[in-house]
């Protein structure tokens, strides 16, 4: 469903990824590893379209749609989704009114209507229940005084409600105790199934040992050095990640 | 300069006619009404109606009013279902005016505590008109502006709230002003006393509403007494029809550590302008104002505050926000003085501002004056756009631009909302604004939604 | 600061003090056509000149004096006061140093002054306003040769006739305010600075003022054009002797910039401020305007006012060219019984504009000082922006401090932020300070001039450590 392909991405006049080729079909779950700047976070910022990225050569499509021609929240609507590693904090605005706003949206991107009231109300409660979270959780702002672990849970809490297509999840083991990364994996495992890719973005193993992915890629200078599956993880665990710099040099 | 003449006149020759009518049919008023009368007419027509020459009025067109001509009403007819529509869902002792006129069909008191009286200032000047004359106009005399000298040649109804020593009204206050649509443009100046006894407590909440078709014009005067440790919250909702002409100077007067809380919410309105000033007069005395204006179409909403540290350690804090689209014109002026020996002030102000349209405009002058060493006082002013980086990631939550600005906007009055504590304001406000932002913003049911769940 | 600087400036009496033995030419006090016109042929102006003058007069006779400001001052009579005054000789003025009255040199020194070369500042010419003639002016030839313009005003209506008819008046228009159209009737003197496109001018520009003959009021005129891609700097020094009389000063400054022009001009001013009951000192009342006609173009205010009673004086910006900068940064200090109300336009009418105001009032004694800005956004002025920082310190519980921002918005892509503070020195710094061994003086020193620094460092160098120096003086005897 997603097709990354030869990928080139400048920040600040910087080159950050240089030639990165990643596949995701439906039903699979592909995490990225990689060391501390290797370009991992910038894959995702990308792909969701966030500012002052500058692709300059290589091609990102969705279901054969060209991802870089779209506006930021038609990726959304078309199921492309970002749990970001620090979710931003928007005073004022209730969390039930960002649910409802992008499940409308995404609603009416497929022609169909608007999402009745108790319907909808039913919904959010069921997946706040399914994240251990407080209903009056839905009247506080988006993110306002939360803290890191419920801000995390909060990103789960709007894949659950919005289902894409597929989830794009950066580090968001990052600042969760064990507690806390346990319900996290669990609605992550949850939205695993035939037509969804999830792709998680980490720097520590630990994640994927609650979420097993069907495929581990190994980001180094900005584009995949080694990819394997879940295996490989475990030995960037104990071997750490110099051997794939190594290897990749050679 | 005759054009300002027969204005002025027109007004006088009102004033006369009601006059003569009212000695024929009540017989004489008591003799210092009747100077105080006599003193406001003579104010009024010194002054004149205040001109963009005015540095109070810099900003403020009043000749919608001046060039009106207004009848003066009798009656209190109004249909039970507008009112009942119009009508804030709170358990209240209710007060009801209709075009100033008290109507006794549409106020239910209900069983007030003891020590506690709310009755329409006629009543009180019936029972004891010498215990009204005493408070009525010693903070807003007829020098304050040529509206309060208008009104107080022509005062005749309004509401008295006397709250005995420690008495606490647990249930608000609700005064309704509603506004009826008639053949001809009416006009009234109601006043309001509060006198809050020491260490009462009290929530009063102001409402102004009306048929839809109305345009008529308001000017009132309030006055509001805190005694010592005295406790008032002042909620004045606002939602005048757009036609309607609406001038509000309320004045408060603070003893030693009372606290008066005012919510200014003003969602109506063709022409709005409120003067609101409070004099901290005693050491401890703490008054918050927050305030909150939307403008669209032609609305123009002027809002002036003052606060006087009179005395050491007291306190104020103002926070205003405005939001005006279309060709709307808002005004904040916020002023705090602090006065010569006036040591230890707190003053905090905070003004900010949404245009939602290249045609609306927003005049803000936030002042301090300040003649004391010792003092925090910080005021700041931001006109301007939303945060870019919260539009971003409610954009990757599919939602798009519009929609993103829309909740943005609704979240940026709702900062003024969060501290209201009757939900019945807070809601019915939240409603008003999602239900007034542009079209393009695509907020509709998203908050009925929330009340929704809510009310669960 | 070094300790023996401040030592030096650890002086109860208005240092700059005294008054030049020079034998002037003053006509008698009073103002009609008569005065104008001899005004205009005292400077040997051309028919043209009288007329504009005269026009103005009429008009200045049709006005009433400004009564919105924070200040509280006698009426002036204007027909007390004597509107020329010349040191002698005019005809056969010094064409160099040499030739120059050792007098007046002399004073100069005792101002601190580098007019020598040898004090001079490395490029920094001088054009030295006494009184009202303009005596001499040095480094002509090295501008000459870079293409600038630099003179009196009254030698550019003689010289440059066509550039004064084309841009004077055209940035204060004579009918701006009062005193606006009374300087426009009867100017004596300033200084003309016309930088060619594509020119930086190659070094500092400067001009100290100073009032001399009693009863004589100071109406200079200053004119600085800097064509498409010019760039110069402007300073501008006033002292004035110590007098009983007030005496009065309406200047107009018009800067225009065209496109990608920047022009900065700073002044410090310490014009005498009357003693301690408020008797005598300078009534100041300045009319400084910058027109960013063109596209990218930039003008920078910066002030130091630490002198005169009464200060009326509102340095602005009219943002017209696409995406113009306006600034203005100021450090305004009154102690005594002095009065000041000052402050910026920035009127925004192009798109993309931007303006900045930093301003920090130092209130002592029993002074009153007030900030007064306008920040207008007219409707065209797309996705412009203003940021304003305002910070007021109160030295004692006499004094008074207020201010008075207006903000006019009318574009809805615009972001303005105002911020304002007031508050005292505070004693936990003072205290601080103190237990270092500081005295109390010294430390509120440290601590106020620690409180301007964002407005100093936008001075030229030499200037900043002048404006330092004035402070001190200022705001001695303001604790204790």
């Amino acid at each position: 469903m997603l097709e990354v392909k030869d990928l080139y991405v400048k920040v600040e006049g910087k080159e950050i990824l240089k030639g990165l080729t990643l596949t995701i079909n439906a039903g699979e779950v592909h995490a990225i590893m990689g060391p501390n700047g290797a370009g991992k976070s910038t894959l995702s910022a990308v792909i969701a379209g966030k500012e002052g990225y500058e692709v300059t050569s290589g091609s990102v499509t969705f279901e054969g749609r060209d991802v870089l021609e779209m506006e930021i929240e038609e990726r959304a609507q078309a199921g492309l989704l970002l749990g970001f590693q620090y979710p931003v904090e928007i005073p004022g605005v209730k969390n039930i009114y960002l649910l409802k706003a992008a499940l409308n949206a995404q609603r009416q991107a497929r022609g169909e209507g608007e999402m009745p009231a108790p319907e909808f109300l039913k919904l959010v409660k069921e997946r706040l229940a399914q994240m251990k979270m407080d209903a009056s959780f839905l009247q506080r702002a988006v993110n306002e005084g939360f803290s890191g672990g419920e801000k995390k849970r909060n990103e789960i809490l709007q894949m659950l409600v919005l289902q894409p297509k597929l989830a794009m999840l950066d580090e968001i083991d990052s600042g969760l105790d064990i507690d806390a990364m346990r319900v996290v994996a669990d609605g992550v495992n949850s939205l695993r199934g035939e037509e969804r890719g999830i792709l998680l973005v980490t720097h520590y193993q630990r994640l994927l040992d609650y979420i097993v992915p069907d495929r581990v890629h190994v980001l180094v200078d900005g584009r995949i050095a080694k990819s394997g599956d879940a295996e490989l993880a475990r030995e960037l665990e104990s071997r750490g990640y110099d051997w794939v710099v190594e290897e990749t040099a050679a | 300069m005759s054009d300002v003449h027969s204005e002025v006149s027109r007004f006088l020759e009102r004033l006369k006619e009601r006059c003569a009518e009212r000695d024929r049919s009540q017989g004489r008023e008591p003799s210092w009404i009747a100077a105080r009368r006599q003193a406001g007419a003579a104010r009024f027509e010194a002054l004149g109606f205040p001109t963009r020459r005015d540095e109070a009025w810099k900003y403020t067109d009043v000749r919608a009013i001046a060039r009106g001509d207004f009848a003066l009403t009798d009656s209190a007819d109004f249909s039970p279902a507008t009112a009942a529509a119009l009508t804030l869902p709170l358990e209240a002792h209710r007060l009801t005016f209709i075009d100033g006129v008290f109507s006794a069909a549409l106020s239910d008191l209900g069983e007030l505590p003891s020590g506690v009286a709310v009755l329409p200032l006629s009543q009180a000047l019936a029972e004891n008109h010498e215990a009204v004359g005493g408070p009525l106009g010693r903070l807003t005399g007829v020098d304050f502006s040529p509206f309060s000298a208008l009104n107080t040649a022509f005062m005749e109804e309004g509401a008295v709230v006397r709250l005995a020593p420690g008495s606490v009204v647990e249930k608000p206050i609700l005064l309704q002003f509603l506004s009826r649509s008639g053949a001809k443009p009416v006009m009234s100046h109601p006043r309001i006393l509060v006198e809050a006894g020491s260490r009462s407590q009290a929530t009063l909440v102001e409402h102004h509403v009306g048929e839809s078709e109305a345009a008529n014009f308001t000017n009132l005067v309030a006055e509001l007494m805190l005694d010592r440790g005295a406790i008032l919250t002042h909620y004045k909702l606002q939602e005048a029809p757009l036609a309607d002409l609406h001038v509000a100077s309320i004045h408060v007067e603070q003893a030693r550590d009372s606290r008066y809380t005012s919510f200014n919410l003003n969602l109506g309105g063709g022409l709005v302008r409120n003067d609101l000033i409070s004099e901290l007069n005693g050491e401890g005395a703490e008054a918050n104002f927050y305030g909150l204006f939307y403008g669209q179409g032609r609305q123009h909403i002027d809002n002036h505050t003052l606060a006087n540290h009179n005395a050491p350690r007291t306190f104020s804090n103002e926070n205003y926000k405005g939001i005006l689209d279309d060709r709307a014109r808002g005004v904040f002026n916020g002023k705090v003085v602090v006065k010569r020996d006036s040591q230890k002030i707190e003053g905090f102000q905070s003004n900010a501002n949404l245009l939602l349209s290249d045609r609306a405009e927003i005049d803000a002058k936030p002042e301090l004056e300040i003649y004391a060493d010792d003092v925090k006082c910080s005021h700041g002013t931001t006109t301007g756009q939303l945060d870019e980086e919260a539009i971003y990631a409610l954009r990757t939550r599919g939602i798009d631009l519009q929609t993103a600005r829309g909740l943005l906007t609704l979240a940026f009055a709702g900062e003024v909302l969060d501290r209201v504590d009757l939900d019945a304001v807070s809601e019915r406000v939240e409603l008003a604004v999602a239900g007034k932002l542009p079209e393009r913003f695509n907020l509709a049911g998203l908050v009925e939604a929330s009340l929704a769940l809510h009310d669960e | 600061m070094a300790s023996q600087e401040m030592e030096q400036l650890v002086r109860r009496e208005y240092k700059e003090g005294f008054v030049t033995d020079i034998e002037s030419e003053t006509v008698p006090p009073g103002l009609d056509e008569s005065v104008i016109a001899f005004i205009s042929n005292k400077k040997g102006e051309p028919e043209w000149m009288l007329e504009w003058r005269i026009k103005a007069y009429h008009q200045w006779l049709k006005m009433t004096p400004p009564s919105w400001a924070h200040l509280d001052y006698p009426p002036i009579d204007y027909q007390a006061i004597s509107y020329y005054s010349a040191p002698k000789r005019p005809e056969d003025r010094p064409q160099s140093l040499d030739e120059v009255d050792p007098k007046l040199l002399e004073t100069y020194e005792k101002l601190g002054i580098p007019l020598h070369e040898r004090a001079a500042l490395a490029g920094v010419a001088v054009d030295a306003v006494f009184d009202s003639v303009s005596v001499t002016t040095t480094f002509k030839h090295k501008l000459h040769e870079a293409g600038v313009i630099f003179c009196s005003i009254s030698e550019a209506i003689r010289d440059y006739p066509e550039l004064i008819k084309q841009y004077l008046g055209t940035v204060v228009p004579v009918a701006d305010n009062y005193f606006a159209a009374l300087n426009s009737a009867v100017f004596t003197d300033g200084s003309f600075v016309f930088v060619p496109k594509g020119v930086t001018c190659p070094m500092e520009l400067s001009t100290y003022f100073r009032i001399n003959a009693a009863n004589t009021g100071q109406f200079e005129r200053t004119l600085i054009i800097c064509e498409e891609g010019a760039q110069v700097s402007y300073l501008e020094g006033c002292t004035a002797p110590m007098r009983d009389e007030n005496q009065l000063h309406a200047a107009v400054v018009e800067l225009v910039a065209l496109d990608d022009a920047y022009i900065k001009y700073s002044t410090v001013q310490n014009w005498y401020p009357g003693d301690e009951n408020g008797k005598g000192g300078i009534y100041n009342f300045v009319t400084k305007r910058g027109d960013c006609r063109g596209d990218r173009s930039r003008i920078s205010w910066t002030q130091v006012e630490t002198g005169s009673a009464i200060t009326w004086k509102y340095p602005s910006c009219v943002l017209r060219g696409k995406d113009s900068i306006g600034e203005f940064y100021s450090v305004a200090v009154t102690n005594g019984r002095q009065q000041a109300d000052t402050g910026t336009k920035m009127i925004h009418i192009g798109e993309g504009t931007r303006s900045y105001i930093v301003s920090k009032g130092i209130s002592a004694g029993r002074s009153n000082q007030s900030y007064r800005g306008l920040v207008k956004i007219g409707p065209r002025a797309k996705g412009a922006r203003n940021f304003t920082q305002c910070d007021s310190l109160l030295i004692g519980d006499q004094c008074g401090a207020h201010t008075f921002p207006y903000q006019e918005i009318g574009n809805s892509t615009a972001t303005i932020e105002h911020e304002a503070t007031t508050s005292k020195i505070g004693e936990d710094q003072l205290f601080y300070c103190q237990s270092r061994g500081i005295s109390e003086e010294d430390a509120v020193s440290m601590i106020v001039n620690g409180f301007c620094k964002d407005v100093f460092q936008e001075l030229p160098m030499e200037f900043a450590v002048e404006a330092e120096a004035l402070l001190n003086v200022t705001l001695e005897g303001a604790v204790g």
